[in-house]
């Protein structure tokens, strides 16, 4: 599903991701954990197409084809998701238009008719429930006075709708309680399925306990020090990040 | 995204600039008192409204430019420009569509405004004014059957002279400020209304301005006449063709609501802007003033300025009668050197008057946008009340808001609320959509759109369509 090899990227003239290489496959729930820094957000935004980052080496294919090429709302609707760490508020703009604009793009670009407003508000309202979102969340502006929860929750319902063959969920836990975790995870969850590669970016083990990853992978100073199966992450929240540091160093 | 490839997509060309090659028949250019009695006779004026044009010429030489608002351009030369330019075939004029000049239909076509298919479709009365002169004129006698009277100026002050005398001036007086003045002189054409008393008219009315010879100043005269209990809804258009000069627009419109009667008018103006370097473009001077004179009467003014090089007007209302209502909801677009200095004034003089102000103003590219609104509430304006919400979309970094809210208060009981807000498309805004596959135009055209979405929703039907597709284009490549 998605292959990267030795890549590295900056950002102004800040070198962030130093030859990292990860592989992905379909059916895989990956979780990317390290430090402040090491460049966990940098890789999510990099395979999105933020161009802000500017890739200096190496490459990424998503099914076997060159991904840097291409623009970001080409990728997206290739089947990238990206959930992002601070989704923007976008005031005066429909939730629901955003959603079915999306879904529509996405559509079109497969050869697809676009649904109608029926159509997308019955499946809207599925999802939602799944979430255990508020159908008025749909007549809400896009994120606009949205709580932490809420942000993140409107998130995992866009990935629910525009059904990405690879999901980058970047930081969903961070600013969440404990009920609002649990219901990103089962919304996560119910999107596991054999076609699907989900990649969690993640800080804490914490989120790893409602959505068990399949790989797990340290990422230090842009590159991926140490992989392993979920234990990996249970050691690493045991013996702080120091302990990778130190091992990758020795 | 990048600064490039906003400026690209700023940089979409004006899409309605061609010039229709018609013989024209044009006074040579400049000014005096031989110009105005020229124009007058042309039209063969009664002696009335050459002499009120005359006054009003006197009036102007003795006025000065004036220089307040927040906009920048060169001085005009008013002997530069020729003051009246008429289609040549306006000797003998086409009594139906199909004696009209098949290169005039086209233009309007190219403007998709295809004349015959809105008539059939939306029973939209359309005056068209192709430069100085009415060409064609639909629906005129379902109108007429309905006592309401819908014509050029010109035919107004030929067949209901009386009314001319009784309202011209009345709302706008000749001296009101330096551009009204130059306009009273010499004014070519326009639109009259007049709804009787107790009268809903029938359908909608429009008017399509369209500045086609090159140097010609274009002095629209408007006056839309509203009797007690009677309702209107008046909707004009303006596309402009590209053109290398700057052209001055000076219109006044007047509107008289009396008591009981309703006025609402709704503009789309999408005169040529000028290039991106700021090279030729229209002038636009406007006055444009309602007067709610009697009891319960409203005048709600809904604009969408998307052209000009440069904009400056303040559609107001003197909210004399008690109990009157004004209305002001605008979007102005400047794009590329565009500039605008638009707003509203909101006079209240009668008891319990009540206004409300929406006003949102895009910026792109290098342009200047400015809101510039007056709330005057008279000692005697016991009970009046205002909102105003004035919000400032800035997209790009070159681009500047200003809003310039005046309030004079002279009355203790009134209420007066104001609310601003200036906010930005940022590229975070963009690179969000983009990631859920909306391209970045669907993206900004989403934004914008959702910002002027209380604007949009006061435009009758078939105009909120066109004004959302105009905004897009004026908006196109703006981003970044």
């Amino acid at each position: 599903m998605l292959e990267v090899k030795n890549l590295k990227s900056r950002i102004g003239d800040t070198e962030i991701l130093r030859g990292l290489s990860l592989s992905v496959n379909a059916g895989e729930v990956h979780a990317i954990m390290g430090p402040n820094g090491s460049g966990k957000s940098t890789l999510a935004q990099v395979i999105a197409g933020h161009n802000d980052y500017v890739v200096t080496d190496g490459e990424v294919l998503f099914k076997g084809e060159d991904l840097l090429d291409l623009d970001p709302e080409i990728r997206a609707r290739e089947g990238i998701f990206l959930g992002f760490q601070y989704p923007v508020e976008i005031p005066g703009v429909n939730n629901a238009y955003l959603l079915k604009a999306a879904v529509n793009a996405k559509r079109k670009h497969q050869g697809l008719g676009e649904v109608d407003a029926f159509e997308f508000l019955k499946l809207a309202r599925e999802k939602m429930a799944i979430l255990g979102m508020d159908p008025k969340f749909l007549n809400r502006g896009v994120n606009e006075g949205f709580s932490g929860g809420e942000k993140k929750r409107n998130e995992i319902l866009q990935m629910a709708m525009l059904e990405p063959s690879l999901a980058i969920l970047d930081e969903t836990d961070s600013g969440l309680d404990i009920d609002a975790l649990k219901a990103v995870a089962e919304g996560v969850n119910t999107l596991r399925g054999p076609d699907r590669a989900i990649v969690l970016v993640t800080h804490y083990q914490r989120l790893l306990d409602y959505i068990e990853p399949d790989f797990v992978h340290v990422l230090s100073e842009g590159r991926i020090v140490k992989s392993g199966d979920k234990s990996l992450a249970l050691e690493l929240e045991e013996k702080g990040y120091d302990w990778v540091r130190e091992a990758v160093s020795a | 995204m990048t600064a490039e490839n906003i400026e690209s997509l700023v940089n979409k060309r004006y899409e309605h600039g061609f010039v229709t090659d018609i013989e024209t028949e044009s006074l040579p250019p400049g000014l005096n008192e031989d110009v105005v009695r020229a124009i007058s006779a042309r039209k063969k004026e009664p002696e009335f409204m050459l002499e009120w044009r005359l006054q009003a010429y006197r009036q102007w030489l003795e006025m000065v430019e004036p220089e307040w608002a927040h906009i920048h351009y060169p001085k005009i030369d008013f002997n530069s420009i020729s003051y009246y330019s008429a289609p040549k075939s306006e000797a003998d004029k086409p009594q139906s569509l199909d004696e009209v000049d098949p290169k005039l239909l086209e233009t309007y076509d190219k403007l998709g405004i295809p004349l015959h298919e809105r008539a059939r479709l939306a029973g939209v009365a359309v005056d068209a004014v192709f430069d100085s002169v009415s060409v064609a004129t639909t629906f005129k006698k379902k109108l007429y059957e309905a006592g309401v009277i819908f014509c050029s100026f010109s035919e107004a002050v030929r067949d209901h002279p009386e009314l001319v005398q009784k309202y011209l001036g009345s709302v706008v007086p000749r001296r009101d400020n330096f551009y009204a003045a130059l306009n009273s002189a010499v004014f070519s054409d326009g639109s009259f209304v007049y709804i009787p008393k107790g009268v809903r008219c029938p359908m909608e009315l429009s008017t399509y301005f369209r500045i086609n010879a090159a140097n010609t100043g274009q002095f629209e005269r408007t006056l839309i006449i509203a009797e007690k209990g009677s309702h209107v809804s008046y909707l004009e258009g303006c596309t402009a063709p590209m053109r290398d000069e700057n052209q001055l627009h000076a219109a006044v419109v007047e509107l008289v609501a009396l008591e009981d009667a309703e006025i609402k008018y709704s503009t789309v103006q999408n005169w040529y802007p000028g290039d991106e370097n700021g090279v030729g473009g229209i002038y636009n001077f406007v006055t444009k003033r309602g007067d709610c004179r009697g009891a319960n009467s409203k005048i709600s003014w809904t604009q969408v300025e998307t052209g000009s090089a440069i904009t400056w007007k303040y559609p107001s209302c003197i909210l004399r009668g008690e109990n009157s209502v004004g209305e002001f909801y605008s979007v102005a677009v400047a794009n590329n050197m565009q500039q605008a200095d638009t707003g509203t004034k909101m006079i209240h003089i009668g008891a319990n008057t009540r206004s409300t102000i929406v006003s949102k103003g895009i910026s792109a590219g290098k342009a200047q946008n400015a809101y510039r609104g007056l709330v005057k509430v008279m000692p005697q304006a016991h009970g009046a009340r205002n909102h105003t919400q004035c919000d400032s979309l800035l997209i790009g970094k070159e681009c500047g808001a200003h809003t310039f809210p005046y309030m004079e208060i002279k009355n203790p009981s009134a209420r007066i609320e104001h609310e601003a807000t200036t906010s930005k498309i940022s590229a975070n805004q963009l690179f969000y959509c983009r990631q859920r596959g909306i391209s970045e135009e669907d993206a900004v055209n989403m934004i914008v759109n959702g910002f002027c979405k209380e604007v949009f929703k006061e435009l009758p039907m078939e105009f909120a369509v066109e004004a959302q597709a105009l905004l897009n284009v004026s908006l196109e490549g703006a981003v970044g």
